[in-house]
């Protein structure tokens, strides 16, 4: 007699929220309404944090919500907002090239699916260390091993400081 | 430390006989309801305390008909509002203004998950414990967001930009307030920084290893910061009466205003709880690891005493202006964070005795106090000398000057 | 660690039946006759003139950009000052961390100077 394929309770989790990360996305592209985009957008990032979580990635994860549900997912907003011409809603979805961009998109889709499918994964994996411990060594390779790319990154954030200053002087 | 709750409850419900996913579920669900009803239900003393406090300051008695000392007078207003007609003002974003109330109770409910009541009595223990109240704390900015730009009001889309930009700028000296406890405990974990504040002497643990008293400028800073998150005076400029009519929540009614306003109160509770859990001890106390029930005691008395501290701020302090909350916020708090950030680096690497250490940071941190209360006093006497001058009957000839 | 998360999902579902539980009680609950005059937008009882999404001002969205850019810092922050207590973290990484906190204090002063922190 085969196995029935009961799903497990972390498998059903992960169907609910990959549909619901896969709907809000699907909102963000479809909706007419620029702020209604926005707030799919959010939901949509939520999603993805929860996806980091059934990972394990739990620092990624609230990272995830702070900067970017708490962050960015507002200057979006504002970034909206600030433009007037496209505060009254109504966007069409759609533009002339929509259907190259669909057809690029399935063929983007069966791209990748090609490279996952062709990924031998580790299915036994041992067990995680505790997340403490990963907080501690992720803080120990910052300025380690990445300590470079640490530091460019500190760079980096100098350098949007500086720009957002000539960006808002220019409005 | 003392096992987690759900551990017992869940090995109570499988010598019940239920299977042990089951049994998992449902303590989980349990134990989320009860944590949903005490965060919903505490409003309503709340919002007694709150008026009760105002009301002596003004010298009135405040609510003191319904029920003993007037304590069901929230009750009352709840089951009045609960009664009114539910208006959606016409052209509102239908999606976001509906959303928006819903919301602003969701990211309030969910910082109760991380919140430490007592040895073991903690919703998540979640390692990330910190960053998670940070993060779920924006969830208020979007709702503030969606009422705004859905009610169809320049007075609500107005403040809620206005608590957009006021959030924003708390939310940095409230991290780098968290980030100086984290350096020192070396954990995000809510449960681990109150188990940290322990003091034992002896083999007695008195708990009062508090990290207020060695972080004195953190402190203030962090309950500053609480105080514009949870948009009380003087940084209520959000929802100022006479300019915003209500702010972002103005084209709300009955029991959409009625989520906005228990979510505003019970914000601001949560705020007071985690000023106690990081800095006052949590649940810390004398004789708790004898009996733990203590903790519980302990912790409540913590919160709710720095719940009326900032009542009484709120009846007692002028509204500040928005340049000067941004000030404030950008060129007080925030490079007194960093810097004092910069010195605890420095010292806990210092090779000195740990007793040397913390008496520098102690010191920094008492500087930090210094320039901060300099700053607010220095504030709070212009104002009173503005409003004095502005009370000042003149003679009717010296204003009569002809112009120069 | 997946247990404490379980437990943050179904909080989560029922702090968000609970609102709409509420919500959806009082509208059923409460009167309903809509008529115009009520529904209008209230200012004040001044009418509406011109459209509610007036152009805002670019400062807000300055303060949003200069937020970004202090919360991804205190992000990476915050694993460091988990590891900070750890004996393997010695001079070099101290001065690492210090130096990443000085870039964003000169970004800071340079906001400063520039008088971006300032509400015109």
């Amino acid at each position: 007699m085969p196995e029935l394929p009961i799903p497990s309770v972390g498998q059903l989790v992960f169907a609910a929220v990959a549909l619901f990360t896969a709907i809000s996305g699907l909102i963000v592209v479809a909706s007419p309404n620029l702020f209604h985009n926005a707030l799919a957008l959010v939901a949509t990032l939520f999603g993805v944090a929860g996806l980091y979580i059934l990972l394990e990635a739990e620092f990624l994860a609230v990272s995830q919500v702070l900067v970017y549900v708490g962050a960015i997912a507002t200057l979006i907003t504002f970034a909206i907002m600030l433009t007037r011409s496209m505060m009254y809603g109504r966007t069409s979805p759609v533009n002339r090239q929509w259907g190259k961009a669909a057809i690029f998109a399935v063929l983007f889709f069966a791209v990748l699916l090609g490279f996952v499918q062709g990924i031998p994964w580790v299915s036994n994996m041992a067990e995680l260390p505790s997340s403490q411990e990963t907080i501690v060594a992720l803080g120990m390779e910052f300025v380690t091993t990445y300590v470079v790319a640490f530091e460019v990154l500190g760079l980096l954030l100098l350098v949007a400081l500086v720009g957002a200053v000539m960006l808002a002087r220019d409005n | 430390m003392r096992e987690h709750w759900s551990e017992a409850f869940i090995g109570l419900l499988i010598s019940f006989g239920l299977p042990e996913l089951l049994a998992t579920i449902l303590a989980y669900a349990i134990g989320g309801f009860l944590l949903v009803f005490i965060a919903l239900n505490s409003a309503l003393i709340l919002i007694w305390i709150t008026r009760k406090v105002i009301s002596r300051m003004q010298d009135r008695i405040g609510p003191n008909r319904v029920g003993p000392f007037g304590l069901l007078q929230t009750g009352a207003d709840a089951a009045k509002l609960m009664s009114k007609e539910d208006i959606t003002p016409t052209e509102a974003d239908k999606i976001a203004y509906n959303l928006s109330p819903i919301l602003a109770v969701f990211g309030m409910v969910m910082l109760w998950a991380v919140i430490p009541f007592a040895p073991g009595i903690i919703g998540a223990d979640l390692n990330v414990g910190v960053i998670y109240l940070v993060a779920l704390g924006s969830i208020a900015v979007m709702s503030a967001l969606m009422a705004g730009w859905g009610s169809n009001n320049k007075y609500a889309l107005l403040a809620g930009f206005r608590v957009v930009a006021q959030l924003l700028s708390y939310e940095i000296p409230m991290v780098l307030a968290i980030l100086t406890v984290v350096l020192l405990t070396g954990t995000m974990s809510m449960a681990s920084i109150v188990g940290f504040q322990s003091l034992t002497i002896a083999g007695f643990n008195l708990g009062f290893g508090w990290l207020g008293f060695l972080m004195p400028g953190a402190l203030l800073v962090f309950f500053i910061s609480t105080l514009a998150e949870s948009e009380l005076t003087p940084f209520d400029l959000l929802e100022a009466e006479s300019e915003l009519i209500a702010g972002f929540h103005i084209e709300y009614s009955g029991m959409k205003f009625a989520m906005f306003f228990l979510a505003q109160f019970v914000i601001s509770w949560v705020w007071a709880a985690v000023v106690a859990t990081l800095f006052l001890g949590g649940w810390q106390g004398p004789f708790v690891d004898q009996l733990p029930i203590l903790g519980l005691v302990y912790f409540f008395i913590k919160a709710y005493a720095i719940y009326v501290l900032q009542q009484w701020i709120r009846g007692t302090f002028p509204r500040i202006r928005i340049d000067q909350m941004m000030y404030f916020a950008w060129k007080v708090l925030v490079p007194l964070m960093v810097g004092l950030i910069v010195i605890q680096a420095i010292v806990q690497k210092l090779p000195v005795p740990v007793v040397i250490q913390y008496a520098l940071i102690f010191i920094s941190n008492i500087g930090v106090v210094g320039i901060v209360i300099n700053v607010l006093t220095g504030y709070f006497r212009n104002e009173t000398i503005r409003t004095k001058r502005s009370f000042q009957p003149r003679s009717l000839i010296g204003t009569m000057q002809p112009a120069e | 660690m997946l247990s404490q998360y379980a437990f943050i999902l179904i909080l989560s579902t029922l702090a968000l039946i609970v609102p709409i539980a509420a919500i959806t009680i009082g509208h059923f609950l409460g009167p309903r006759r809509p008529d115009p005059v009520k529904n209008a937008v209230y200012e004040s009882g001044v009418e509406t003139i011109g459209d509610t999404w007036v152009q805002f001002r670019a400062q807000y969205y300055l303060i949003g950009l200069v937020f970004v850019v202090f919360d991804v810092e205190a992000i990476f922050l915050f694993p460091i000052a988990v590891a900070y207590k750890s004996p393997e973290f010695g001079l070099f990484q101290v001065i690492a961390t210090l130096f990443f906190i000085l870039l964003l204090v000169v970004g800071l002063l340079y906001d400063w100077r520039k008088g971006a922190l300032e509400w015109q």
